[in-house]
Formats: C-alpha cells, structure tokens, sequence
C-alpha cells in the first residue's frame, strides 16, 4: 500500500522523509484499519446474534418402551422420530431413518431401504450400495432408563453392530 | 380587469378552477408537449424518466434488438412486488398459521386466488425472461465498452431472481415447503462433506454453520419460517432494488443501450428522424452550468452523438407502455387460469415421492443427484463465476451490437449447440442405463465420487471445448459463444430431465403414465 493517495504534497528532495511511512500517511491508514476492523467485528457480531442461542426443539434421546414390547425379530419404524428398531437374537439395535444425502426419510424394501428424494440405496446394514448418499446410515445409541424403558439417542452414533442386549 | 382590481377570493376561485390544467405542468415542469426541447424536458425533469436519455436510438427501439425482455423483466418485478404486498395483508408466518393463511387466501378471500397466482407466476416468470435477457446482452456482445460491471451486476440480480423465488416458496409451509427447506439447509451444510475428509469439521464447521444461520435450528421449524418471512419480504427485494437501481443508472451513464457501429437507419424512421424544432427552452430554471461540462469524451456531443436518436418522449414512451401492457395481459390470463400449486401440509415424517422443487430448479436437483455438495454448491458457483468473468476473460472491441459477432459466430453457436446437446445426452443415457461408480463399487471413497461425477465431467466438458474454441479461431469472444450456448443447453435439458423424465426414488421414466402407483 504504498501508494501517493495521502500525500499528494510530498516533497521529493526531503529524501530522509521519504523512508518509513509519514505521519499523515500513517493516520490515514490507521484510520482506514480501525473502520474495517470496527465493520468485521460489526458483522460478526450480527452473525452471531442471527445464529441462535437455544433451540426449543425435540431432544434428540427419547424412550421407546420397555423392552418385552420388541421380540426377536422385530423390524419397526417410529415415523416422527425416524428411526428404525431392529430386535435379533444378539439385540436391539436402532438406524436412522434420515437419507445422509440431503436428509429425506428412507422407506425399507425387500433389500434395505430406499430414499425418495434422489434415489439413494442402502441394504439392511445401512450401507450405502447404491445414489448419492455420501455415507451410510447412522446407527443410534440404545440404552435402558432405570425406569425400564428403552431409550434411543438420535444424537449420537455407534459403531455399525453394536446391539444392545437386553440383560 | 387588471390584477390590482380583481379580488382575492376570484383570485382563490380561478385558481381552484385551473388546478386541472396547473398541476400536471408542474409535474412535467412544462406547460405544453409541442416542440423538441419541452418533450427533452420532460424526460431530463422528472425523476423516473430522466433515467433515460432525452434522446434514443433507434436501433434501441427495435423489437428484435432486445425484446424488450429486461423490461419485461422489470415489469414482473413491480406485478410480484404489488401482489406480495398484498398477500401480506393475510398471510401470517407462523408455523402453525402459515398453510392456513394461505388456504385462505387461496379459497376464500376475494380475488386471493389470482393475486396468488400473479404472485407466483411473476415470480417464476422473472426467472425465464431474466434469463432470456442476459442471453439477448451476450449475445449481442453488451457486455463490452464500459458495461463489463453492468454484467456483474446483472448476474447479481439473477441470483438474487432466484433466491427470492426460492424463500417464497418456502412460506406456505405444505410438503414443498417443508422438504425444500429440508434439503436446501442440507445443501447449505454440505461443505461438511470436504470439511470431513480434509478432518477440520470440529474447528470449523463452514456447512453447519450455514445450515444453522438457514434453519434457526438443527430441523425447519418455528423458528425458520420467521428468518424466511423476513429475507423474502424485506431484505431479499431491498437489495435487488437497489441493485435494479445501479443496473439502470449504469445504463444511463453507458449511454444507453449498445448499438451496431454501422447503422443505418431504415425508410421508415424518416419521419421520426425530423430535423429539431426548436421553441421553448430546455430547462425551465436558470442554471449556472451545462451538462456538456459533465459529459466524457474529447468533446461535448455537439450534433454527431445524436445521430439517429429520436425523441425519448413520445417514441420510447410507447414503446413502453406497449410492453407494460403486453407483460400485464400475459401474465394476468395466465393467471386466471393456471393455478399456483399448493401442496398438503408440512408432514415432518413422510416426503412426497418424487419430491420435486419448482421446476427452474430440477436442473439443479438432477445435479444434486450424482452429489449434494458438488451439484448444490460447488458447480452453481463455478458456472455463476465463470458467467461473471465472460467481460474481463473477453475482451475482443469488434461487433458490439451485432447478434452472434458474425458468421464464424454463428457457426460456432450452431455447433456448440449441437455437440454439447448430443454430449450432455450421451452422459444422462449413460447414467440411467448404467448408474454411476457407487453401483458398481459400493466401497469406494466419497471424495472419489465428489470428484469424478457427471456433473463434474460435463462441466470439464465445457470447459475443454471453450478452451479449444478459443485455441482454433484464435478469439475469446468465440470461446465465450460456445461456452454460454453450452451453458444454456444444460440449463434447458437438466431441467427437462427433471421435470419430466424423472419419477419416484428419481428413477427414469418417459412418461408420467409409467410411473408406479402406490
Ligand atoms: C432483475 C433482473 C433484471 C432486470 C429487471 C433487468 C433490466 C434491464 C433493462 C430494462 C435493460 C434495458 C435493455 C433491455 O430491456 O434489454 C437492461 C440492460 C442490461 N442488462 Fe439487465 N436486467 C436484469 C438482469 C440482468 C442480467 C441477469 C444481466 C446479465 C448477466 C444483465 C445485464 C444487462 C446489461 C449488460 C445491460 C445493458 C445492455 C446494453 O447496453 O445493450 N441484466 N437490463
Ligand atoms: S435425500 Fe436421500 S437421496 Fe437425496
């Protein structure tokens, strides 16, 4: 940025001021750095305000009932949780319903399941085998509620065959 | 009876009497139309018409010049501006109000129906003649001589076309609604796909953010619809004022519209092209300077820059209004009896199948199909860069003005039609016979298929074929040709693809009888 804007009046044959940057050179550019850095921290502020703060939304760990209500065998779909619980003889286990594409709601087939939107596949694991998906479904978290109950954390993922065996 | 003598309250009736005739003078600031330099007046005085010339050329005047499609444009603008504000006066974005409100409107209040319906096709139809407008500049090379800015600019105002066409559909929260914000905040957060495999999500989620600033949240919900309502009515048509502002002040500032260098004028202009009358003066007030201390060049424009420009007022004016009232008709008949859809209510648990977005984004939605995070982000903004360096990349002087430069133009048009037409088929044929690398090898990496898809390869494709354009004739006026045909073809059959040969799970189909019933 060493340009004459500032000093138009400069004086060529006081070489010794020319070295390092003149005093009104250096207001101008002080005063131009303090309005840009006032404006991004101006701007960022404003991000943040518009990124809230709470969310007054569903929690992601809900209960799904005890457990005797999900015999070996069972394949059921929870539609406003969108999750699907899977009971075998090694244990309950839950896969997200959410495509990982563009976060449509999967519908299970003869094979897996499939996506509406834009035709994402996967088979019964989760895994991708087919579309756009960029990963595969996620399985979900199951635990016991000392009341009993079943629950499921939609909000955290486990390991592909963890299953939760009921004691 | 002289002054003196006539009475005050004669002197209040005769006024009152002449507010008829003495109000519109001082509108027009002028009393009579009847030479050239009050009919200048007129134009220089008033601040709506001054943004256009005193004068205008002829060549502007002629239909198949422009076809008057940015005013078209502009036209729709005002008719959605109008409807929307009264669609206001009911709707309420709230989601547990919003679909009812807009059931509302749609079946019980007086005249809802067709205000909506003006609503939604001025809307969409911005988005088709905004797109047939910038074609018409390109191709008439008006993107040069000082409007290379103008051409940003323009691009500006189409994404901002599109975005408000977007956020509205967004608020009568139905299935569409619902499910387009749904996977427009999932495109939003897909840079996530590169912030994963690059392993800096956890320090900088660029996607999540984005996702979270759309959303309010981590799901659409009570809190998006209000950021929606807000951007769509307020912030959204606040900036594309102010840009239509700065589109039409460069305009001005341009010196109208471009123009071929050689013209000549036609028989039938003679009789516009009068030699000036000149009464009366041209400015009503004393001022202490000429514009001609204003203007730029060597010189002021003594009597050549007018050459071949006609009076503004009335040759322009009528050349306007026909166009108001053509682009009215159009769009009000059509609105009487095409329906603006309105879908089912917001279901959180099960999308419609196939979810399709409107139509001028099932272009995009087919690109989103091969990868979100390339065909939702990183192709759009490519193909919206690449559009808005075409002034700085293209630099050649010759044939402004002139439909498709020349005959080297037209060839190479006619050819980038017709080989990208048979590539970007080639490629679809492909992938609905084939499917693409995840079907045959479930394994391989996400980056793999992020990279390498058919939206990615196209638009290699045309990139390679611009390149070797330019390198064959030698101009990159041509290469700009064959890339903006290129660009204009994928645009029309990505979107017919979409709208009518893909159907549920987006499988193909030929025909809409063909599709499974369910
Ligand atoms: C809301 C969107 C837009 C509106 C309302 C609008 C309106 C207009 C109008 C009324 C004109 C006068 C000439 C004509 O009607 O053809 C014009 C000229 C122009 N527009 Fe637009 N426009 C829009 C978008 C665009 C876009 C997308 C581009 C290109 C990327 C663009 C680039 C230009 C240029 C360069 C000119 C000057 C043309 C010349 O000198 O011949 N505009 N615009
Ligand atoms: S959202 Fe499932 S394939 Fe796109």
């Amino acid at each position: 940025m060493s340009n004459n804007m500032y000093c138009a009046h400069r004086d060529p044959d006081k070489k010794g001021k020319e070295e390092g940057v003149s005093r009104r050179d250096f207001l101008g550019l002080a005063g131009i750095a303090t309005a840009v850095v006032s404006s991004l921290a101006a701007v960022l502020g404003l991000v943040r305000f518009t990124k809230a703060t709470v969310h007054y939304e569903e929690s992601h760990k809900f209960k799904i009932g005890k457990p005797e209500e999900f015999p070996v065998g069972t394949i059921k779909k929870l539609d406003d949780k969108k999750v699907f619980i899977f009971a075998d003889n090694e244990g309950l286990f839950a896969i997200s319903a959410i495509c990982t594409h563009l976060g449509c709601i999967v519908y299970p087939t003869e094979w897996g399941f499939q996506c509406p939107c834009h035709g994402s596949k996967y088979n019964e694991d989760g895994k991708v085998i087919g579309g756009p998906a960029p990963r595969p479904l996620p399985w979900l978290e199951v635990s016991m509620h000392e009341d009993g109950n079943v629950i499921v954390d939609a909000g955290k993922e486990v390991k592909k065959g963890t299953k939760f065996k009921v004691a | 009876m002289s002054e003196s003598n006539k009475n005050g309250i004669g002197k209040f009736i005769g006024n009152l009497k002449d507010i008829i005739n003495f109000l519109p003078n001082t509108v027009l600031r002028s009393k009579t139309l009847d030479s050239d330099k009050t009919k200048a007046a007129v134009m220089v005085n008033n601040f709506f018409l001054h943004l256009q010339g005193a004068k205008t050329h002829i060549n502007t005047l002629r239909p198949a010049y422009t076809f008057g499609m940015g005013l078209i444009s502009l036209f729709l603008f005002f008719f959605a501006f109008v409807s929307g504000v009264f669609l206001m006066i009911y709707y309420n974005p709230s989601i547990e109000n919003a679909f009812n409100t807009v059931k509302d409107i749609k079946y019980v209040v007086f005249g809802g129906n067709t205000i909506r319906n003006i609503h939604k096709w001025a809307g969409e139809g911005m988005i088709l003649f905004v797109m047939l407008h910038m074609a018409r500049v390109f191709f008439t090379s008006s993107y040069k001589k000082g409007r290379e800015f103008n051409w940003i600019v323009g691009i500006i105002l189409m994404v901002l076309v599109f975005i408000l066409n977007f956020s509205g559909y967004l608020l009568p929260w139905d299935q569409l609604a619902y499910w387009a914000m749904v996977i427009g905040a999932n495109i939003a957060g897909s840079p996530v796909e590169i912030t994963d495999i690059l392993g800096v999500t956890k320090y900088f989620d660029f996607g999540g953010l984005q996702k979270e600033l759309f959303l309010g949240g981590t799901v659409p919900g009570k809190a998006t619809l209000p950021r929606v309502h807000f951007f769509h009515v307020m912030f959204l048509p606040v900036i594309l004022i102010i840009f239509l502002g700065i589109h039409f002040w460069r305009i001005r500032k341009d010196g109208g519209l471009t123009r071929p260098e050689e013209f000549e004028p036609r028989p039938s202009d003679e009789k516009f092209l009068a030699p000036p009358q000149k009464k009366g003066g041209l400015f009503p007030t004393n001022k202490t300077y000429g514009l001609m201390e204003l203007a730029k060049g060597r010189t002021p424009a003594v009597n050549n820059d007018i050459e071949n420009a006609v009076l503004s007022w009335p040759n322009l004016m009528w050349a306007e209004l026909a166009v108001f009232m053509l682009t009215f008709a159009g769009m009000f008949v059509y609105s009487l009896y095409i329906d603006a859809p309105l879908r089912e209510l917001a279901n959180p648990i099960i999308p419609e199948n196939p979810a399709k977005a409107p139509w001028y984004f099932l272009g995009l939605q087919e690109l989103v199909s091969y990868s979100a995070f390339m065909g939702g982000i990183a192709l759009p903004t490519l193909a919206l860069v690449a559009l808005a360096l075409i002034p700085y990349l293209d630099r050649e002087e010759g044939y402004v003005g002139v439909w498709f430069s020349n005959t080297q133009g037209k060839v190479i048009a006619f050819l980038s039609f017709i080989v990208g037409t048979a590539a970007l088929i080639g490629v679809l044929v492909f992938i609905v016979n084939f499917g693409w690398i995840r079907t045959w090898w479930p394994d391989v990496p996400q980056l793999v298929i992020i990279a390498i898809n058919p939206g990615t390869l196209w638009v290699g494709f045309v990139a390679a074929w611009s390149l070797m354009i330019i390198n064959k004739t030698g101009s990159t006026r041509m290469g700009a040709i064959a890339m903006f045909v290129m660009f204009l073809v994928s645009f029309v059959i990505l979107t017919y693809v979409g709208t009518e040969l893909r159907g549920p799970n987006w499988d193909f189909y030929w025909s809409k009888k063909d599709w499974p019933v369910h």
